[in-house]
């Protein structure tokens, strides 16, 4: 399935652009997710702490994504 | 009342917001652009939200500082985009009865942010920049 996902702050810097598409399995989870990205963006096993928001809410790892979500890629916060 | 802003933040708006005729006390805290980290001169910082996240979040901090403390009223703001040194950041205001209360939830209100608020800030040095917090 194709998803949409937003990228913030230092995430957005490592794929380049604040919003692109990438293509998943279909019941795939947060956690797998995270993974893909790490393979696609190494740098990204680099940074502190990473999690997924699902329509502007934490959610947890195991969650399973729809592709009419709203995904965000959320790096360390450090706002303040 | 909870703002994300690109303006310049009115610090009397914001305590403004907070009063209260039941309060007896308000509480403010104001973030402000410091100069240098560690031994790094800094020149300015830039604040990127995910504002409709950032201000849910926001939400969730004002509801729960209300169920901890007896809070009258609480306002935060928060700025983004490019900020110079001296610049506000942040200002949270709390109201509440007595003081020790509204000592407490402003602390709680700016300490939850720096953790759960999707906000990142990015310190511009002469010659470099970095993501604060973002490698171990």
């Amino acid at each position: 399935m194709k998803i949409n996902i937003l990228a913030f702050g230092i995430a957005r810097e490592i794929m380049g652009k604040q919003e692109f598409t990438l293509d998943i399995p279909s019941q795939s989870k947060v956690q797998d997710l995270l993974m893909m990205l790490e393979n696609q963006f190494p740098k990204f096993k680099d940074l502190a702490s990473k999690t997924i928001a699902l329509n502007e809410e934490y959610v947890k790892m195991d969650r399973e994504i729809n592709p009419n979500d709203e995904i965000a890629i959320i790096p360390p916060v450090s706002g303040g | 009342m909870i703002k994300i802003t690109d303006q310049p933040i009115n610090i009397s708006e914001v305590i403004e917001l907070a009063n209260a005729d039941g309060a007896g006390a308000i509480d403010v805290f104001i973030g402000t652009v410091r100069n240098k980290t560690q031994e790094k001169q800094v020149t300015q910082l830039e604040f990127e939200a995910y504002e409709g996240m950032a201000v849910k979040e926001l939400e969730k901090i004002a509801k729960s500082a209300k169920s901890k403390w007896p809070v009258e009223k609480i306002a935060i703001y928060h700025r983004k985009g490019i900020l110079e040194i001296g610049e506000v950041a942040v200002v949270i205001a709390v109201s509440t009865p007595h003081r020790k209360d509204a000592f407490e939830a402003c602390q709680f209100a700016i300490d939850t942010l720096k953790e759960t608020v999707p906000i990142w800030k990015k310190e511009v040095f002469e010659g470099g920049e970095e993501w604060v917090s973002a490698h171990p």
